[in-house]
Parts: structure tokens; C-alpha cells; sequence
């Protein structure tokens, strides 16, 4: 236990410094859909509410896991939907097209 | 350790692709030519994620994970079609949501294991939970704000910042004597709702210009709480998750905290919207030069370089359709036009950029405000469109103004300004601004999508076109 204690405290500080150098990267073009596809991606937590809702140990925590999944499957349906038609719109002069 | 078994290494390595594939795609996100490939690498990864997890052995009941699956999907749509103009309070809403689903999995966590957690598991549970909480209310709150169904205006109150410390504080001990004792189960509903009342009043004192900052902070708050949980569950992929959003909604805070001239232990300690000035009493009645549309048609077709910098007054008057058509009317005459774009324009950080790449306007266009400030001076004309206080030149040379220090685009620079305004009251902070007294200045008065239009038909009727 101690030990999966200090490796999950290794992985949270490497994947912030990653997601520091990463999104330092990312242009003020895109900050909006930055913030509706992290949104998504966070939206993982879904895994730990099927879990809740699947394993049925209680009736409150397969409730609360099923309202949990609702909400998580929501923001990625809908985060993925809108950082898309978002980006799609981001267009460069004709130029190099021609 | 523990050994893992073959369904499980099938499982932890799904997980592992999708952290990957979650990494890339931020990566991707570096610039727009990429930008949807890391769309479809974050996809992909959920996928990968959820159907692993599927197969999780524990799962004796796939009936409300599948109706749960499906009822989510159905929110989703929707909420992936919203007009541009709302992403914010979209962007608010889903903030909530994903807090809800972190708040809601915490408390069945605690109910689940409750006389016998260790204490690390119950201090990073009660943080989940407080954090999920007020991020919950509090995004609910900024959407509603947002979306205009509640009032706008801050509310202040005297003795706000105590009251909602105090509040803070009471939930932390709360959370210690769980952390000590975890058999103290009548302590933890007060916690969250102790935390779900923080996040109302958090939000209470905050106005329409500072929601950029809040969002990018509640961002920051739901992927610090999902972090929280992934530490709870011993799910890395959770704690990767987590980690990389509140890495980016702490990175916008930052920008946007910069931008508004805050520092950021002012805007972490919520006392934001404190701006309301001694502005009014400077109301002057110096002259200003105005000018028509069709004068200000003639100086921009005379223009070689315009820089047009647009604020949220343009979304809100449904202008940037217009505005494409005086681009396209500006470059067919050979004037080379971009826009300067503030990084507190509009009402989330990146805003701007999206409402004017949905007008079709090149995304190479789009400048942000240290590119056109290096070239204003060879600016010929800048048109400011619904923008106010970030070209307010006070904000750079009188230390007596609300907004000294304050970062602006330097309209007052090029060789002409024009100011699309309706009228000469103050912008909503109440700060008077000597841009509009300039001699260099022109205020073009009237409703931004109007004048637009007009000076478009001026620029095509001298043209001789349609």
C-alpha cells in the first residue's frame, strides 16, 4: 500500500510538469477548445463511477454511480462534439491552398 | 504489490495507451494545422479507457452502466451543439458536471469504506469532495451568471472574504476530525454541504469581466478534484487525467490573472470583482472628434495596415459576421488587416478567436496582443469594436486609474483610432477612458453590427460592386 501511496505520488508530479511543458505549448488561438478537450479527457473519471455502479456493493453507490456516469459521459460526448466543430472552424488564409 | 492477473494487465494496459494518447493530444493541440488529430487521439483513448473497464472482473451489473452510458450521450449531443457565443456557460456547466461525477464517487467511496479508512485515503477523500463540492455549485453558479438567468452584477456584502474563509475553515477541520476518525459519519454530509454553500457564495461577488479568470480557476479546481480521486481509487490513469487538467486551468488562470493586472493569490482567495472604482465623479465633458460611416469607410480604404481589436461588446451584438465582410471588403482593396486580440476579449480565455474563426476569418489573422503592439505604431488605422477598458491607455501612464498595470493593446499608438461605441458612458467598470479625447481619435457612434455594415456598403458602393 505504501509503496502504490508514493508511486502515485511520483505519476501525479511528473503528468502536472507534462501537462505544464505541453500546455505552455498550446497557442491563445486555442485556449477555448484547450479548456473544452481537457474538460473531456477529465471526464475519465467515468471509469471509477462504472465501477461504482457495477459492482453493486449498495444500493446508495450504485445511485450515486449511475448519476456519476451520467454526468461524466455527458462532458465527453459533449466536450469531444464541441472541441471538434470548434477546431474545425480554425481555418488559414487561402494561400497555401492555392 | 500485488500480482496483477491476465484480465487485469489487459485492463492496466488499455490504461496505459490512453494516458499516452491523452498526452498526445494536448500535444497536438500546439497549433491549429494538428489541432484535430488530438481530437481524435483523445477520443480514441476514452474509448480504449471505457471499454477496458467494462471488462473490469468486479462488475456483476451492466444494467445501469449501460442506461447511465446512454442517458449521458443524450445530454451530451445537445451540449456539443451549442452556439459558439454560449461555449462559455457551456464550458461552466460541464465544469459542473465533471465535478458532480467526482463529488458523487468520493461520497459512495466514504459510505462504502467508512469505519476503517486509512488516514491518507480519507485526507485525499475529503479534499475531493470539498474541492468537487465547491467546484460543483460554483460552476453552476458561473453558468447561470453566464447565461444570464442570474443577475450579472457582483453581489457584495461587508465582511464577504471572512465569511467565506470562515466557511473554508470550518469544512477543512471537519475534514481533519474525519481524517483522525473516520468513524465519525455524521460529520461528512456537513462537509460537503459546507462546501456546496462555499462554492455559491464564492461566485456571489463576481462579475461578467471576471469570468474568464473563474472559469479557468473552477477548470483548474475539477481537474485538481479528479486528481484527488484518482489517489482515493489507486487509478494512475485517473491521477494523469487530473493532473493535466488542473495543469492547464491552472496555466489560464494564470494568463488570465496577468492579463487583468490581479495578482494571483487575489484571484485564488476569490476577491475578484472589486473593481467598482471611484470612476464616476470624473464624468468630463471634453470634446471628442466623431465621424460617419461613410468618412470612416474613406480612412480605412485609404489605409496600407489596419488592426481591428474586438471585445465581447462585438458578440454581443452579433457583429463578427459583419465584421468578415468589412475584412473581406478591406483586403480585396489590398489593405492588409489583423486583428488584435486581447487576452481578456470575450468571456473565457480563447473566446474571440473562436466567434471570429466561426465568421471564417483566417486563424492567421488572429493576433494576440504582443504581435499588433510591436507593430502599431506602422498601424495606420485601429478600429476597436465593442472593446473598452483593454485599449485604455490610462492603464499604462496615470497611476491613479482602477487599472494602471492592467496589460493593453496600444490602439492609441497607430496613426488613427476609431471607436465603435453607442454612446460616451463609461465601459462597465466605470473607468473613464482618454483613448476617446485623443486628437488621433475617432468615436464612430452607434450599435457595432450597424456601423459595421454601413461602413461595408460605403467600401463596396465607392468600389463599384454589388
Amino acid at each position: 500500500m505504501k509503496v502504490d501511496l508514493i508511486t502515485s505520488v511520483y505519476v501525479f508530479m511528473l503528468a502536472a510538469f507534462i501537462g505544464f511543458e505541453v500546455i505552455r505549448r498550446v497557442s491563445p488561438l486555442l485556449h477555448t477548445p484547450l479548456m473544452s478537450l481537457t474538460n473531456a479527457l477529465d471526464a475519465i473519471a467515468v471509469v471509477g463511477a462504472i465501477i461504482l455502479a457495477g459492482e453493486g456493493k449498495s444500493r446508495l453507490s450504485t445511485i450515486l454511480g449511475t448519476i456519476a456516469i451520467v454526468a461524466a459521459t455527458s462532458n465527453i460526448v459533449g466536450g469531444f462534439i464541441i472541441t471538434d466543430r470548434m477546431l474545425k472552424m480554425f481555418k488559414a488564409s487561402k494561400a497555401p491552398k492555392q | 504489490m500485488t500480482n496483477l492477473v491476465g484480465g487485469e494487465i489487459f485492463i492496466e494496459v488499455l490504461y496505459i495507451i490512453a494516458v499516452g494518447l491523452f498526452i498526445l493530444s494536448l500535444k497536438w493541440l500546439s497549433s491549429p494545422a494538428t489541432s484535430r488529430r488530438g481530437v481524435f487521439a483523445g477520443e480514441i483513448g476514452m474509448l480504449l479507457a471505457v471499454v477496458g473497464t467494462l471488462f473490469y472482473k468486479g462488475i456483476v451489473d451492466y444494467k445501469w452502466i449501460a442506461i447511465a452510458l446512454v442517458l449521458g450521450t443524450i445530454i451530451g449531443v445537445p451540449l456539443g451543439r451549442v452556439a459558439m457565443t454560449a461555449v462559455p456557460q457551456r464550458t461552466a456547466l460541464s465544469h459542473a458536471f465533471g465535478a458532480l461525477c467526482v463529488t458523487l464517487v468520493g461520497t459512495a467511496e466514504f459510505y462504502l469504506r467508512t469505519p476503517t479508512v486509512p488516514k491518507f485515503t480519507m485526507s485525499v477523500l475529503s479534499l475531493e469532495v470539498i474541492l468537487g463540492g465547491l467546484t460543483f455549485t460554483g460552476s453552476l453558479m458561473a453558468a447561470g451568471k453566464l447565461q444570464e438567468i442570474l443577475p450579472q452584477r457582483p453581489i457584495t456584502y461587508k465582511g464577504q472574504n471572512i465569511v467565506n474563509l470562515g466557511m473554508l475553515l470550518v469544512a477543512i477541520v471537519i475534514a481533519v476530525m474525519l481524517v483522525l476518525d473516520p468513524s465519525r459519519i455524521a460529520l461528512y454530509s456537513p462537509m460537503v454541504l459546507i462546501a456546496l454553500i462555499f462554492g455559491v457564495m464564492l461566485i456571489i461577488p463576481i462579475g461578467g469581466a471576471d469570468m474568464p479568470t473563474v472559469i479557468s480557476l473552477l477548470n483548474s479546481y475539477a481537474g485538481l478534484s479528479a486528481a484527488a480521486m484518482g489517489f482515493v481509487l489507486d487509478s494512475k490513469l485517473l491521477i494523469v487525467a487530473g493532473a493535466l487538467d488542473g495543469a492547464s486551468g491552472f496555466i489560464l488562470s494564470v494568463n488570465m490573472s496577468k492579463a487583468m493586472n490581479r495578482s494571483f493569490t487575489n484571484v485564488l482567495f476569490g476577491a475578484f470583482g472589486q473593481v467598482q472604482a471611484s470612476a464616476a465623479a470624473a464624468h468630463e465633458t471634453r470634446p471628442v472628434r466623431s465621424a460617419t460611416a461613410e468618412e470612416a469607410a474613406a480612412i480605412l480604404a485609404a489605409a496600407n495596415k489596419v488592426v481591428v481589436v474586438p471585445g465581447y461588446g462585438m458578440a454581443v451584438a452579433q457583429a463578427q459576421h459583419k465584421v468578415r465582410e468589412l475584412y473581406d471588403a478591406l483586403t480585396k482593396r489590398g489593405v492588409d488587416v489583423t486583428f488584435g486580440i486581447h487576452p481578456v476579449a470575450g468571456r473565457m480565455p480563447g473566446h474571440m478567436n473562436v466567434l471570429l474563426a466561426e465568421a471564417d476569418i483566417p486563424y492567421d489573422k488572429l493576433l494576440d496582443m504582443d504581435q499588433v503592439n510591436g507593430d502599431m505604431p506602422q498601424t495606420d488605422v485601429a478600429l476597436v469594436i465593442g472593446a473598452n477598458d483593454v485599449t485604455n491607455p490610462a492603464a499604462r501612464n496615470d497611476q491613479s486609474s482602477p487599472i494602471y498595470g492592467m496589460p493593453i493593446i496600444d490602439v492609441d499608438k497607430a496613426h488613427t483610432s476609431m471607436v465603435i461605441k453607442r454612446s460616451m458612458a463609461p465601459g462597465f467598470a466605470g473607468i473613464d477612458n482618454p483613448l476617446y479625447y485623443l486628437d488621433n481619435n475617432l468615436m464612430l457612434f452607434g450599435d457595432a453590427k450597424a456601423f459595421v455594415g454601413n461602413i461595408v456598403k460605403e467600401l463596396s458602393g465607392n468600389s463599384g460592386g454589388h
